[in-house]
Formats: structure tokens, C-alpha cells, sequence
């Protein structure tokens, strides 16, 4: 038994500080994640999720510049980025994609601004993959409260909007004739929207923290009908995701012939795509039978 | 320099017409996807030592064909994240495998316009006008497609998506070296998006919308040669401009052709 | 979004059952007019609608039918004219259920969690659930005849199917009004008679004012008890036999049209010899399937 574990998991992951700080904050990343995903991939808002944390990259390399813990350039550019979607029209279904590349694009250009003004005047050429791929490796413990503390400020908005929320994501129509204002509750999910984004862009970057948020969703969205039952499968698939992936970068240092880390991001990343392939399978095979 | 701008003004000619269809399809996302997604593929080519641009065009073929494939069943926007992230996590495992300088991983990620050599012009026109003629072909089907998608049979559509999606892969192959892997999308959304709003021929917003990516190059090579910053930010910000500018224009010209009564 | 507390919602409404004077006005429309920009959508619209009736809102596209449903919602604001609901909350006491729309497959909202999103959908926070909640549910689903397919996923299930749905998702309120819009519209024959059929019998065992818009009248001709007619923006109200007359739409439609009465159905057709407005062609397919 003892060797068994020891094949699988390389002496020393449970003891390492960094690796539990790692787990705990990508645990409540990931958690946060899954939930506010289900209603980013109802409401078809993968896109812009998913350029909300390019945007955040900006951010990033803008909080660095002036001397910011990245987590509050993430957080600063995410909501401003989600407000100006909301001020072109992301809600509405037609357009909304070209409004949402719109403000991608701008969100590239300063992007790429902020990183070429670090690596001239900063010599931070070292941050540009931290920021742009992430790693959770590299936060601190002290960092844990406050990435709790905007966790549970997501999680209580979408729980508060629940109800009507739900209804919005199957028919806009059907919600505003019950008296819902769709505008203003659909736009307070994209800041709970840009919020989850930014905690994602700090545990596995910027450009791959759309993973987290949408897989998940999906392959839960595939499994079950049910909206709550649909949420925590997310949560739950999320965060074994990311466990999973915190083990497998920790044996890669010992993996032949490299003995050269590999990144988390990528293993969490591919976890999730096989959730996704798994989930629709299962389906498949649940009404082939059914 | 003129090789610079010979190579961006190519790219800005086939980034624009192909851009057309993408605001026409509602692809924003998809055009987004498969250049940055082919990043990881000039990743790996310099980690086994081959060349960038066989690298970038397996990786953006083949993200093509991943989200036409994997878009069939499930959500569209779903399968074009999943596999952007997943090619973006195959580029960040090369970039730290091969160890590669940031330096090297950023001007792939926001372009290096200015370092463009003679001996790249030559591919570089060759597959700009492969993708014009490509264009030219499925002009009719891509166009019937855009607008009336419930017309076509089901088999019928796939293939015409898959094509478009392997033009859009074709012209990031092209672009890459030039804008980056991140800024080619904005070349593709901003300038059609722009030209959508100023005119309802569809042959006329085409060749606007080219028209206006040539001068987002133009304009965005001159400026950063002139303060030496990355050219990338330039092209995101002039492209900008053109999209808020023209939707200014089309307001104050009584509502504009894109805008319907909304009713139904 | 009301903040009352849960037990208004389920024991205020009193059940629709039990005996009431018989044609009470449930809602009222006088002069409404509205205009978007320079043009009129509708021009000094009134009548009335009584509980336990059911009324056709008839018209072609364009006539201005959704508007007017907007309007009676309290969507949109109108121009001119007034619009009295029985009871103060819009959102309680009229039951919506919209067009056909298209609903995402893999939407994880089974048709339950629809019509309980039907009682409190509104309300902020997760719904408690309860025994009475689910019974009360149950209980809609099989009064329109949804029991069967109640677990299924909403985006899953057939045109009739979801409008069996949709119908019990405005019901499960105890609203005093129920508004259709266009519910018969890619809906077979035989689903669409079910349907009519269903709603008639809402109307007047629970005693509803049920408005069902269509571009098509026949479906309701045998249980429709008032038809509101609405042409260009105008309408007439009153019984089927007296509205769908020549005399009375050529003055609607502002030039001479004919009404053919053949094997129990009606056709609106253009008269002949006479200049057909030609500004107005979309009005002479009104009636033809």
C-alpha cells in the first residue's frame, strides 16, 4: 500500500508548504469557479469570460509596472473590461461577440503595452509567463484570505440572483414579464463573472483560466438536468481537476528524461478537456441505453 | 522596413476580407481562438528545431478542425474554448520545456512586425493569394450560409464551416510572424465590424473592410516606428478607434443600415 | 421584485374555483396609442377583457399583436391611453407565456424547475424547497397534462410539449389574465387543437380572461368568445360573428376586403376591382394558410 502511494504520489507532496497553500487557494478557485460557470455557459457568455481573463493580463502587467500585487490588477481590469461589455451590448445575442472582441482587442493592446514598458524599464521579463500562464505554485499563504474573501463575494452575488437569474438564462422574456429587470441582474453576473475570472487568471494565468471556468460547466451540463445538481458536479469536477493537476506538475519533476517541471496549467488544463470528452461520452452512452 | 510593410500590408488585405465573414458568422471568438491557440505550435516547432511557420500551420489547422469537429455536438462557444486552452497549455509546457526567453514568447504572442526579412515576402504572398482564391470560391455558399443557415442541409454545412474555419486557420498561418498571434484577431473583428456599420452591400463591405485594415497597418508600423512601441498596441488601438468612429458615423446617418425596428 | 413574504404568494390568491359574478373585467384597455419614432404601431386600442372568456388577438405579422401584449405586460410604456389590470402587480397577476423561442438543449432546467421558477421566479436567493412546493408543482404539471415528461430537460422537448409547459409555468401563480402570443404558430394540427382545447378549459374552470394571439383564426373559431381584430394598428373588438364581417374590416383595413365562409372556416380575402392600398400588400395574406 505504502509503495503503491509512493508510485503515484512523489515523497514529500503532503509535507511542502508551497504545495499546501497551493492546494488550498486553487482549491476555493476552482470551487468558485465551477459554480459561476454553469451560468457562463447557460447564458453562452464563454466568450466572454474567456476574454475577460485575456484582458486581465493587462492588468497584470500593468499592476506590476506600478509596483501592485498582480491579484489587484487582475481584479481592477476584469470589472472595468465586464462593465464596458455591458455598455456595448454583450447581453444582447446578436453583436455581442463583436462587442466582446471589440474590447479584447483594446484589452491586447494595452496588454501588450504594459509587458513591452516592464521588460524595457523593469528588466520583469521574469513575470510575463507567471502572469500570461499563471502558477500556483508561486502564491503565498497570506494570500488565501482575501482570494476567499472575493470568492465568497462572487458566490453570494449568484446566490442572491439565484432565482432570478435562472429564469433570465432560459428566456430574457419570460423574466421581464414577471416583473425581473434583466439588465441589471444579468449585468451584476458579470461582475461576479469578472471577479471568478480574475481569481482564475492568478492560479493558472491569464490565458488559460477559461478552462476552469467553462469545462467544468459543460461536462456537468452533459451529465445532469438538474440546475443545482449541475452546479456542485461542476464545483466538484473543478476541483479535481485541480488537485489532480497540483499532483501530477509535483511527479513531473521526477518524470524522465527531464527532471524538469512541468507546468501546472497544463495538466489542470488537460484534466479539464478530458472531463469535457468523458462527460459527453457518458451522455452519449446514458441515451443510447435510456 | 519596406519588408515589413509589404508583409503587413498582405496580411491586412486577407486579415480584413476574411474578417468580413467572421462579424458575418458571428465567429469573433473562433478568429480569436486559432491564432492564439497556434502560438503553441511556433512553441514546439522551436522546441524540436523546425520551422515556425510549419508549426503555427499544423497548430492552427488543426484547432480548425478541432472546434469544427468538437463544435457538432454541444456548444460552439464551449468547444472553441476548450480547445484554445488546451493548445495554449501545450505552448505553455513547450515555452517551459525548451526554456525559451520571455523575450522570444512575447513577440510571438504581440508580433514583431519590424523584423521581418526579404526571404519571408515570398511564402507570405503565396498564401495570401491561396486565401483570396479560397475566398473567391466559397464567396456564394459562405455568403447563403452567414444569412440562411436553416436552408442548408446538415452535411452541406459542415463542409462549408470546416472550410471556413481551415481560411481563418490559412490566414493566421500568414499573419502570425507579422501582428502576433494575439493581435491578428483584432485586424479580423475591428475593420469588419467597422465596415458592417457604414454600408449594406455586401461586396462593398468587404473591400471596406480590407481597405480599413490596410490603414490600421499602415498607420499602427509608422506610429510605432516612431516611439518604439510594440506595433501590436497600435493595431488594437487604431482598430478600436475605426470600430467606435464608424458606429459614430452610422448613428448620425439616420440609424444606420445595420440597425432594424427591433419588433416581432 | 416584491418582498413579500412567501405565504402571500401561495394563500392570497383565492382559489379560482369557487362561484364569482359572471363576466367581471379583468383588464382594460382605453385609447391606447403607441408610437416609435414617426411611426403609429397602434392607434387608440380599447376594450375589455372578462374572467373566464377567452379572446383572439387576430391580426397578420406587423399588425402590432406583440406590442400590444408588451404593452398589457407593462414592458412598454404607451404613448397615449391606459391600461387598468385587475390587481396592482403586473408581474402576479397576468401569466405570460411568449413565442415559440428556441431553448438551448443541454440546459440543465427540467420542466419542474420551470414551473417552479413559475411561483417565485422573481424573488431573489434559492427557493426553499418543501413537500407543498413539489406537490403544488406536481399538481400544475398534471392539470396541463405535462406529468410525463416533467423530468425531462425543457430545451429537449417537442413544440406542444414545451407550450404544455409554459402554459403551467404563468398558471401555477393564480394569475387573473393569461397572455399567449402566437402559441399555435409551428405547432401540428392535432397539437395545436389540444392546446385550444386545454386553454378553453382554463379559462372557464378557473375562470382566467385567457388572450391567445395568433395570425390565424381558425384554430380558435370554436372556442374563441370575443375576437379583438387588429389591423395597421386599429382594432375591433366584440364577438367573432359580429367583427369578422366585410363591412367591418374594410373599414379596419381602410379598403374594401371580403370574408368567405366555407366548410366552417373563415377566409379574409382582398376584394376585387378594388384599389388593394398598395401600401399595405402584406394585409391581403392575412387569413391564408
Amino acid at each position: 500500500m505504502q509503495a503503491l502511494l509512493h508510485a503515484i504520489v512523489e515523497p514529500g507532496f503532503f509535507a511542502d508548504g508551497a504545495v499546501q497553500t497551493a492546494a488550498a487557494l486553487g482549491g476555493v478557485v476552482a470551487v468558485v469557479a465551477g459554480l459561476i460557470g454553469v451560468f457562463t455557459v447557460i447564458r453562452s457568455q464563454a466568450f466572454a469570460g474567456h476574454a475577460l481573463s485575456d484582458i486581465g493580463s493587462a492588468g497584470g502587467s500593468s499592476a506590476y509596472l506600478i509596483g501592485l500585487a498582480p491579484l489587484w490588477g487582475f481584479v481592477g481590469i476584469s470589472v472595468l473590461a465586464a462593465a464596458a461589455m455591458e455598455r456595448i451590448g454583450v447581453q444582447r445575442a446578436r453583436g455581442r461577440d463583436v462587442a466582446t472582441g471589440v474590447v479584447l482587442g483594446v484589452g491586447f493592446a494595452l496588454a501588450s503595452l504594459f509587458l513591452y514598458l516592464g521588460m524595457t524599464y523593469h528588466n520583469a521579463s521574469g513575470e510575463i509567463p507567471t502572469i500570461l500562464f499563471g502558477s500556483v505554485f508561486t502564491l503565498s499563504a497570506s494570500d488565501l484570505p482575501l482570494v476567499m474573501g472575493l470568492g465568497a463575494v462572487a458566490l453570494l452575488v449568484v446566490l442572491t440572483l439565484y432565482r432570478p437569474l435562472l429564469l433570465a438564462s432560459v428566456s430574457p422574456e419570460l423574466a421581464a414579464a414577471r416583473g425581473v429587470r434583466v439588465r441589471l441582474v444579468g449585468g451584476a453576473y458579470l461582475l461576479a463573472l469578472a471577479i471568478t475570472v480574475a481569481l482564475c487568471d492568478l492560479t493558472i494565468g491569464a490565458i488559460l483560466s477559461t478552462a476552469l471556468l467553462v469545462g467544468p460547466a459543460a461536462a456537468a451540463l452533459r451529465l445532469t438536468g438538474r440546475p443545482h445538481r449541475a452546479a456542485l458536479l461542476a464545483a466538484g469536477i473543478s476541483l479535481a481537476c485541480t488537485w489532480l493537476g497540483l499532483l501530477l506538475a509535483w511527479d513531473s519533476f521526477y518524470w524522465p528524461p527531464l527532471r524538469h517541471g512541468w507546468p501546472v496549467s497544463f495538466f489542470i488544463v488537460t484534466l479539464v478537456l478530458i472531463a469535457y470528452l468523458a462527460a459527453g461520452a457518458l451522455a452519449r452512452g446514458q441515451t443510447k441505453r435510456g | 522596413m519596406v519588408n515589413a510593410w509589404i508583409v503587413a500590408s498582405l496580411a491586412a488585405v486577407v486579415g480584413g476580407a476574411v474578417g468580413f465573414f467572421v462579424v458575418m458568422r458571428g465567429a469573433s471568438f473562433v478568429a480569436h481562438a486559432i491564432p492564439n491557440g497556434s502560438f503553441a505550435g511556433a512553441a514546439g516547432a522551436t522546441l524540436v528545431g523546425a520551422s515556425t511557420i510549419a508549426g503555427l500551420g499544423i497548430f492552427s489547422v488543426g484547432g480548425a478542425l478541432g472546434i469544427g469537429l468538437l463544435g457538432r455536438r454541444g456548444r460552439r462557444d464551449v468547444a472553441t474554448a476548450l480547445t484554445l486552452v488546451f493548445m495554449l497549455g501545450l505552448g505553455a509546457l513547450f515555452l517551459s520545456l525548451s526554456a525559451e526567453s520571455s523575450e522570444a514568447a512575447y513577440s510571438l504572442l504581440f508580433g514583431e512586425v519590424l523584423g521581418i526579412s526579404a526571404n519571408e515576402i515570398v511564402p507570405t504572398l503565396a498564401l495570401a493569394v491561396a486565401s483570396l482564391i479560397v475566398l473567391g470560391l466559397l464567396w456564394r455558399p459562405l455568403l447563403l450560409d452567414s444569412v440562411l443557415p436553416e436552408r442548408s442541409s446538415g452535411r452541406r454545412l459542415l463542409a462549408v464551416d470546416l472550410a471556413f474555419l481551415l481560411l481563418v486557420a490559412m490566414t493566421t498561418t500568414m499573419t502570425v510572424p507579422v501582428v502576433g498571434t494575439t493581435l491578428i484577431f483584432t485586424l479580423m473583428i475591428a475593420p469588419a465590424a467597422a465596415a458592417r456599420a457604414l454600408t449594406a452591400r455586401p461586396g462593398v463591405a468587404l473591400a471596406l473592410s480590407s481597405a480599413v485594415a490596410l490603414v490600421t497597418v499602415w498607420g499602427a508600423i509608422a506610429l510605432s516606428y516612431t516611439t518604439n512601441w510594440p506595433v501590436g498596441f497600435f493595431v488594437g488601438a487604431l482598430g478600436a478607434c475605426a470600430y467606435a468612429a464608424s458606429h459614430a458615423a452610422a448613428r448620425s446617418g439616420d440609424g444606420g443600415p445595420g440597425r432594424t425596428a427591433g419588433r416581432g | 421584485m416584491s418582498d413579500e413574504p412567501q405565504s402571500t404568494l401561495t394563500h392570497a390568491v383565492p382559489e379560482r374555483a369557487e362561484p364569482q359574478v359572471a363576466g367581471e373585467t379583468v383588464l382594460e384597455l382605453a385609447g391606447v396609442t403607441v408610437e416609435l419614432g414617426a411611426r403609429r404601431i397602434l392607434d387608440d386600442v380599447g376594450f375589455r377583457l372578462k374572467a373566464g372568456e377567452l379572446t383572439g388577438l387576430i391580426g397578420s405579422n406587423g399588425a402590432g399583436k406583440t406590442t400590444l401584449l408588451r404593452v398589457i405586460l407593462g414592458l412598454l410604456e404607451p404613448t397615449r391611453g391606459t391600461v387598468t389590470v385587475n390587481g396592482a402587480d403586473v408581474g402576479r397577476s397576468v401569466g405570460y407565456v411568449p413565442q415559440k423561442f428556441m431553448l438551448d438543449p443541454d440546459l440543465p432546467v427540467r420542466a419542474r424547475d420551470l414551473v417552479a421558477l413559475g411561483i417565485d421566479g422573481q424573488r431573489l436567493g434559492v427557493a426553499r424547497p418543501s413537500r407543498e412546493r413539489r406537490e403544488r408543482v406536481a399538481r400544475m404539471l398534471g392539470a396541463v397534462g405535462a406529468a410525463d415528461f416533467a423530468d425531462a430537460r425543457v430545451g429537449r422537448l417537442s413544440g406542444g410539449e414545451q407550450q404544455r409547459v409554459l402554459i403551467a409555468h404563468a398558471l401555477i401563480s393564480h394569475p387573473s389574465l393569461l397572455l399567449l402570443d402566437e402559441p399555435l404558430a409551428n405547432l401540428d394540427l392535432h397539437s395545436a387543437r389540444a392546446v385550444v382545447e386545454l386553454l378553453a378549459r382554463i379559462a372557464r374552470e378557473q375562470r382566467i380572461a385567457v388572450m391567445i394571439s395568433a395570425h390565424e383564426m381558425n384554430a380558435l373559431l370554436p372556442v374563441m368568445d370575443r375576437v379583438v381584430y387588429l389591423a395597421d394598428g386599429r382594432a375591433a373588438c366584440g364577438r367573432a360573428e359580429d367583427v369578422v364581417r366585410a363591412d367591418v374590416l374594410s373599414r379596419l383595413y381602410g379598403h374594401r376586403v371580403e370574408v368567405i365562409r366555407a366548410a366552417g372556416r373563415v377566409l379574409v380575402v382582398a376584394g376585387e376591382g378594388d384599389d388593394a392600398e398598395p401600401t399595405h400588400p402584406h394585409h391581403l395574406d392575412a387569413e391564408e394558410h
